[in-house]
């Protein structure tokens, strides 16, 4: 095997010294009115959105010479592993810490368009609000009922195969995207409508999660109550966007399937015990 | 009487660990923290969780080589009472995080997986692929998220501690709860608490790039010294030999990477120009691997940042006559990296756009970890013998086996607990356990143990000592609202000088910060010098003096993070002075604290822990002696070829 047919695909070779419009969708808060604003950056090499975010909190003065504040947005580990800078760029919903400016705008003049996401509310400019998400992660039970932190010896033995699969759908970092590319997702901003609005992939994969740990499954019946109910798996009209936008390429749809089948099992179950 | 309830700050794996042990308890828990709590800086440790394990024992090791190691490691910095429990209580650890169901890696038998890591020579290191501390915070997170379900757990996501409300009483100063603001509306509140647990993490901040999360900025930290609350071992900061520089942070590369396998060279000819898989095996120096035959890749961290530092720096033997070097994988299968690195691995991939599975990663050390952090007391268990023992045989007959109680005693109300009383410290902002240099793999691990062992404290404090009597629930408000009225005034400060658009260099909030993390980085980092640490002194008395009349670009009263962020800068720099201060009176090299005009390790004035006191606006420090009667400190040479203490980097350059 050569070693080219290894090598991934070739990056843009960005222009050095080039300037950036970032051309930024802002909110001062619920209910205050949106404007657009856009801010020339001169990106360092290996920049990304987080880092041109912050050349601009430094000096955040408009093309126009407009001075302006900050633009806020929400942000953690900058590695692509806690969740929460989550946004819209250039229309694509993705996190902005893994995001290449070298990648997205290699030429001089290049813009970037960036959104929040629009399916949570915004609390100010980038940063929204997604505590709907977590919400849904207590709708599911999404926990393994362990009887407490007392020491009871080992948990239960599993093979490496199903190791392996719980870890992959065990790396789902409630970042949103998934949420935001739905189709059936709608923004819901009254957490009294939230147990009977869609409850969204992340939430299904979680309950496949559990389902599938040995302990985990004692909950397994509540969790598909929920998920046959208002908001659950029903409502997924199977556009399979979930998918394509997840940036820890968990199997969703198939997460999804799975836990429709197993509604489907648990529903005539439930018909025949009456 | 008012209901006890207890405040925990911080929602990383020692926070959570906390909550959960305290509200199965009974007692209801307010849990504050910065970020939804899943997203707290934890998730990025890599790794693994070192535990002493059935196959490691039946080759020879033992619980008490793992406290062994862990204090060899630290290079005899660190109390030892405390690390023997934590080593005795980490195979429970383990076990339980499986009942909670973390994927933790599995051998074809479907046992737990174990990897090797620095420091030891014994497969001793749980892991789940090499995103453990994000499998283990999300399974912490889980149960957390129950107890909050059932109404025993209360978070504040998006608040920030701002101060802790301590009262003066005759017996002492007493912490009786927290003022914390919603960094979304800007309310500030006080909040009552019976106890309050800081865990808080690190400060990796303060060093401007590192491998910390935006967060860990050490303010809450900070915020608590100026309060009076004591500080430990300031100066012992770890560089971590292995991260991808970048932009915005400095992303780690695992020592995992090295414990499976992974290599570290240069080119032995300065200047070779040639791809490195075109360097043939005779032309590439291992240097690690020749200068440690025994441990080789896998020297603790300390020693292997100074070995790279000294390549690239003395030697200019760095790739491509740069600050980096070669961390290779490439000789592995393909797809045993991917289930056991998978990970760390697609970081590499995303951010440098290669691939490490056929081409070795350029790598150089960025500050990573404080073993540094609030000063804890502990009650020492029932393991005392007669004289402190040589340094544990590998391999041969442990003095005790492992039982709980041996190293603290279990419920004593001052184990992790602050100078003042009711005040905890758990977690990296507990200078406890790791002295002068952490073992990788160690961290997570005292983050658990804290929140599960010492938790119990916290609640038998709780219900046996002060608030017995005296719930916080019941005292006057008058200490509460005095807390709430000096941060108002704090934030007023900062409002009250905004106008929009950039305020000039000398005066704007985010370029005194990156002055900060430029100098912390040149003066206080792999190597130091008296000369160079004075020079650190002055330059922050300039940042402190600049910040003082700093002007904001915002003066929104909704969301203001230009104002949170100028705000936790003050605090930076007041930890900046006290991890400078320590570096430059700490005259010895010890573990990460590396002095090129000290360079030998001077037992006798030193083997002491740095404690610093804030009063009155100055940081003093003192020199307190530590509990060493479990093991002779003795040579920590990892077993160098010509048996000389590892590299000793000159001064040259220093600053990368």
């Amino acid at each position: 095997m050569t070693h080219a047919s290894h090598a991934l695909p070739a990056r843009p070779v960005a222009k050095p010294g080039r300037t950036v419009r970032f051309r930024i969708k802002r909110c001062d808060g619920p209910g205050k009115p949106v404007r657009w604003e856009t801010f020339a950056v001169k990106p360092e090499a290996g920049a990304n959105i987080i880092s041109c975010l912050q050349q601009i909190a430094a000096s955040p003065i408009t093309v126009d010479g407009q001075k302006t504040t900050p633009v806020a947005w929400d942000s953690g580990c900058l590695e692509e592993v806690c969740g929460a800078c989550t946004m819209v760029i250039n229309g694509k919903t993705r996190q902005s810490c893994s995001c290449l400016i070298d990648e997205y705008a290699p030429n001089e003049g290049d813009e970037i368009t960036l959104e929040p996401m629009s399916k949570f509310p915004v609390v100010r400019d980038l940063w929204v609000d997604r505590a709907r998400l977590f919400d849904a992660l207590k709708r599911v039970k999404a926990w393994v009922p362990i009887d407490g932190t007392y020491s009871l010896g080992a948990g239960p033995r599993e093979s490496a195969e199903q190791s392996e699969s719980r870890y992959v759908m065990s790396t789902c970092m409630s970042c949103g995207c998934c949420l935001e590319a739905c189709p059936q997702y709608q923004i819901e901003e009254n957490p009294e409508k939230w147990p009977t609005s869609f409850i969204g992939a992340h939430a299904m994969n979680q309950a496949r999660l559990f389902n599938e740990h040995a302990t985990g499954a004692v909950l397994k019946g509540a969790r598909l109550d929920t998920l046959m109910g208002e908001g659950g798996v029903n409502d997924c009209g199977n556009a399979q966007n979930c998918v394509q936008v997840c940036p820890k390429h968990i199997p969703l749809t198939e997460s999804i399937a799975t836990i429709g089948r197993s509604v489907t099992i648990h529903a005539v179950a439930r018909w025949f015990r009456g | 009487m008012a209901q006890h309830r207890v405040i925990v700050v911080g929602g990383g794996l020692a926070g959570l660990a906390a909550a959960a042990r305290i509200a199965e308890a009974g007692v209801p828990v307010d849990l504050f923290s910065l970020v939804p709590v899943k997203r707290s800086h934890s998730v990025c440790a890599q790794g693994g969780i070192n535990a002493c394990n059935e196959v490691a024992r039946q080759q020879g090791y033992s619980e008490y080589e793992h406290f062994d190691e862990t204090i060899y490691g630290g290079d005899f910095l660190a109390d030892q009472h405390p690390v023997l429990e934590m080593a005795n209580w980490a195979p429970r650890i383990i076990d339980l995080l499986d009942r909670m169901g973390v994927p933790f890696n599995r051998t074809s038998e479907g046992y737990r997986d174990l990897r090797l890591f620095g420091g030891s020579l014994f497969k001793r290191t749980h892991f789940s692929g090499a995103t453990t501390g994000q499998q283990l915070i999300y399974a912490l997170d889980e149960q957390v998220r129950r107890y909050e379900s059932e109404g025993q757990i209360t978070k504040y996501e998006f608040w920030e501690f701002l101060w802790p409300i301590i009262e003066d009483t005759a017996q002492g100063q007493r912490c009786v709860g927290i003022a914390a603001q919603d960094m979304r509306t800007m309310q500030i509140r006080a909040f009552r608490g019976d106890a309050v647990v800081m865990a808080t993490g690190g400060c990796g901040l303060v060093f401007g790039k590192s491998t910390n999360s935006i967060i860990c900025t050490g303010a809450a930290a900070a915020r608590c010294f100026r309060a009076g609350v004591w500080y430990g071992n300031p100066e012992m900061i770890q560089v971590h030999p292995t991260a991808i520089p970048g932009a915005d942070k400095l992303r780690l590369m695992s020592e995992s990477a090295r414990g499976e396998g992974g290599r570290v060279w240069v080119p032995r000819k300065k200047g070779d120009s040639r791809p490195p898989r075109d360097i043939p095996e005779a032309e590439r120096y291992y240097f690690l691997e020749e200068r440690y035959p025994a441990y080789g890749n896998i020297v603790p961290r300390d020693i292997a940042t100074r070995e790279i530092f000294s390549i690239c720096v003395n030697d200019g033997l760095g790739v491509a006559g740069e600050n980096q070097v070669y961390l290779d994988l490439t000789h592995k299968d393909p797809e045993y990296l991917t289930k056991k690195l998978g990970g760390i691995l697609e970081i590499y991939e995303k951010f440098v756009g290669v691939d490490p599975r056929h081409e070795p990663m350029k790598i150089f050390p960025a500050v990573h970890y404080s073993m540094g952090g609030l000063w804890t007391s502990f009650t020492k268990g029932s393991y005392n013998p007669d004289a402190p023992r040589t340094k544990h045989k590998s391999g041969s007959r442990p003095p005790i086996v492992a039982e709980v109680g041996q190293g603290m005693q279990l419920g004593a109300l001052n184990n992790a607990q602050t100078n003042v009383t009711g005040l905890y410290a758990f977690g990296e902002v507990n200078f406890g356990y790791h002295g002068a240099n952490r073992l990788g793999a160690n961290a997570l691990l005292s983050c658990i143990f804290d929140g599960l062992f010492c938790g119990v404290s916290v609640v038998n404090y709780v219900r046996d000592g002060a608030p017995a009597k005296a719930p916080a629930g019941d005292l006057s408000s008058a200490g509460y609202d005095r807390v709430v009225a000096q941060e108002q005034q704090k934030v007023k400060r900062w409002v009250d000088s905004a106008s929009a658009g950039a305020a000039e260099p000398r005066t704007n909030p985010y370029i005194i910060g990156k002055e900060l993390g430029d100098e912390m980085t040149a003066a206080c980092t792999v190597v130091r010098h008296q000369t160079r640490l004075a020079q650190c002194a002055g330059k922050l008395g300039e940042l402190r003096e600049r910040h003082d009349s700093a002007m904001l670009a915002d003066g929104a009263s909704w969301s203001n993070q230009a104002m949170g962020y100028a705000r936790a800068l003050g605090d930076m720099l007041v930890l900046a002075e006290a991890i400078a201060k320590g570096a430059m009176e700490r005259k010895e090299s010890r573990g990460a604290h590396y002095r090129t005009d000290f360079p030998d390790r001077d037992d006798a004035n030193f083997m002491k822990t740095t404690l610093a006191k804030h009063q009155g606006g100055a940081t003093t420090l003192e020199f307190i002696p530590i509990d060493a009667s479990l093991i002779l400190p003795t040579a920590r040479t990892y077993g160098k070829k010509d048996d000389k203490p590892a590299a000793k980097p000159a001064m040259a350059g220093a600053g990368s």
